[in-house]
């Protein structure tokens, strides 16, 4: 077995484009979910409306840099949609409300009657020119032997790198403002918080939006990179893999989802790469079950196993303090 | 001592305080077809502590949740120093100056100590999100801080500022949740039943913590069952039985009202407590 190209591979993808692209996702999620304690199922929905909006707004022959501003218009629009109904009932019905309206988003722009605008299922391509037109990198491969990218990768990379560095500067600034202590007292008793005079269903409809408009940015982020929207890339699992990776980094902590995005994407890829060499190329007889399109399903049911190790050995995640984790919440 | 105040008020249900800061009139709240609150007129007298005693299901902590905007009321109407509190939020009514507590005691677990009192705080520009990221707010933070640090003390937990309130004492959190309480500087403080499930040695601290908010001026309003608790501290008792006022006066005259002893007293032989 390659071990060093596995690792390599390995490597490349826990600071790729998915990488920096799921961090993203992940810190809007982990300001609704970690910090507010506001369960959203449906946060891949704001991936949808960001990236809808910027492919849309180009695609009608809008400039690129209005297409940004229509996608985190679009997220803010569905955050206060989703939210004046739901923030005023119980968790659980914004858990319900959400992952439906996820689905609801994607079967729309995926219906006929929307195709004269989003394309159907067909999708947008090539409404990112612009960005790509700019890229100051000159033309080659930059790295170290098989850790290379060329300069496309690079500029998107910096793009999506330099992107999660500014919101997680703009996360410390407002987690640790009087603003976020504020949050996290609702997520810890939403009674307590009013009967100290919070406006506990204003919090959480600007907790709801903010981290739905840095959702939206993720998914401009990964359509950018891909110059193509379809709307069957918005699937649920989209939310559970931020979900996996907030809880892998530490809900609640401001380097979680980052440190959570790579070492979920560097694992993801170097099971991908053990269960391709054990199954297709040393064909191993105790695998002999498998052949190469079963190492997708492997791969994720592994993770769903690896999962399950972390919420009973470490349900604080990697940044988490054991300590905290462990007050009972009444 | 503001006692003294009442001592010319008759002990009769719904009668006039010469200076009330709260007045109820008129409330009414029923559950399906149970009346739980129906109180014609009640008013509260500024600077004395108050009990709301009864036994359990008469309504106390009903209408508690009523006067603070955690229920919605049937019809009625009750004012604050003369401004109306009718179907106000409750987040509201905290910040007009009633901060009330709960039975079961609501510490932000997760949160630290500090930040328990420091998140009860008012008018911090910095808890608005345009606030949060370009309003100047540290200077509003550090004077909070003296005072959640002052009455920390005060309340004998200012050892513990850095733990997580989740690994306080059952006690510690009740002292937790009053300390909190005075940061939001209410007029009016009403406890539900601060004592329930407290270690008893711990109940005297309580009761000494209680009459020292009155001593700074506060009104407090609280809920008991037990009416021992009471004699002690309340300047006045109110009683109420299935969601009615049935009584008011001094501790001591309530211990003699005969229609107490039948409501309540009564019953409360029959109890194992």
């Amino acid at each position: 077995m390659d071990w060093s190209k596995i690792l390599i591979d390995a490597g490349r993808a826990a600071i790729g484009v998915p990488a920096a692209a799921y961090a993203i996702s992940a810190m809007g999620l982990n300001l609704q979910f970690g910090y507010t304690g506001l369960l959203n199922f449906g946060h891949v929905g704001s991936m949808l409306v960001g990236a809808y909006g910027l492919a849309i707004t180009v695609d009608r022959g809008g400039p690129f840099w209005l297409g940004i501003i229509v996608g985190i218009i679009f997220a803010l629009i569905l955050g206060l949609l989703l939210g004046i109904p739901t923030l005023r009932l119980r968790a659980d019905y914004l858990a319900i409300v959400t992952i439906a309206a996820g689905e609801i988003l994607r079967l729309t722009v995926r219906s006929s009657w929307a195709a004269p605008v989003t394309k159907g299922i067909f999708g947008i391509q090539r409404f990112a020119d612009d960005f790509f037109d700019v890229n100051p990198i000159p033309a080659g491969l930059y790295g170290i032997g098989r850790f290379r990218f060329d300069e496309r990768t690079v500029w998107v990379m910096l793009l999506g790198w330099g992107l999660v560095a500014v919101i997680s500067l703009f996360m410390w600034k407002l987690i640790r403002s009087p603003w976020g202590r504020a949050i996290r007292a609702i997520r810890e008793d939403e009674d307590a918080a009013l009967s100290l005079g919070k406006n506990v269903f204003g919090y959480k409809l600007q907790s709801l939006m903010v981290g739905g408009a840095i959702g939206a940015l993720a998914g401009m982020f990964l359509a950018i990179d891909q110059q193509n929207v379809t709307p069957d890339a918005y699937i649920p699992l989209i939310t559970f893999y931020a979900f996996t990776i907030v809880i892998l980094g530490g809900p609640g902590t401001l380097l979680g989802p980052i440190t959570g995005s790579m070492i979920f994407w560097f694992l993801f890829e170097l099971l991908d790469g053990v269960m391709t060499t054990l199954i297709v190329d040393m064909e191993l007889p105790v695998l002999s079950a498998f052949d190469a399109t079963d190492v997708g399903p492997i791969r994720f049911a592994l993770f769903g196993l690896g999962l399950m190790w972390l919420m009973v050995f470490r349900p604080q995640g990697i940044f988490g303090s054991r300590e905290e984790m462990l007050i009972d919440a009444q | 001592m503001p006692s003294d105040v009442l001592s010319s008020v008759p002990h009769e249900p719904g009668v006039a305080k010469p200076d009330p800061i709260l007045v109820v009139g008129e409330v009414r709240r029923s559950f399906g077809g149970l009346r739980a609150v129906d109180v014609d007129h009640l008013e509260i007298q500024r600077g004395t502590i108050t009990s709301l005693i009864g036994p359990n299901g008469a309504g106390k902590t009903t209408l508690f949740n009523l006067l603070t905007g955690f229920d919605r009321v049937d019809e009625g109407n009750w004012h604050l120093d003369g401004g109306a509190l009718v179907g106000i939020p409750s987040f509201r009514v905290a910040r007009k100056g009633v901060v009330r507590t709960f039975q079961l005691t609501k510490s932000l677990a997760r949160l630290t100590v500090l930040e328990n009192m420091m998140v009860a705080a008012k008018d911090q520009v910095g808890e608005s999100f345009w606030g949060a990221l370009f309003g100047r707010w540290r200077h509003i933070e550090a004077a909070n801080e003296i005072r959640a640090i002052a009455a920390l003390e005060r309340f004998g937990l200012a050892h513990m500022q850095d733990e997580y309130a989740g690994s306080l004492s059952g006690g510690q959190r009740k002292l937790l949740e009053m300390a909190r309480a005075l940061m939001v500087d209410p007029e009016v403080i009403m406890l539900d039943e601060p004592m329930a499930g407290v270690n008893p040695a711990l109940t005297q601290t309580l009761l000494d913590h209680i009459s020292a908010l009155r001593d700074d001026g506060k009104t407090v309003v609280f809920v008991e069952h037990d009416m021992d608790v009471v004699q002690e501290i309340s300047e006045w008792v109110v009683v109420m039985s299935q969601g009615r006022v049935i009584a008011e006066g001094p501790p001591a005259s309530i211990a003699q009202n005969r229609e107490v002893i039948d409501a309540y007293l009564g019953l409360r032989h029959g109890e194992t407590a």
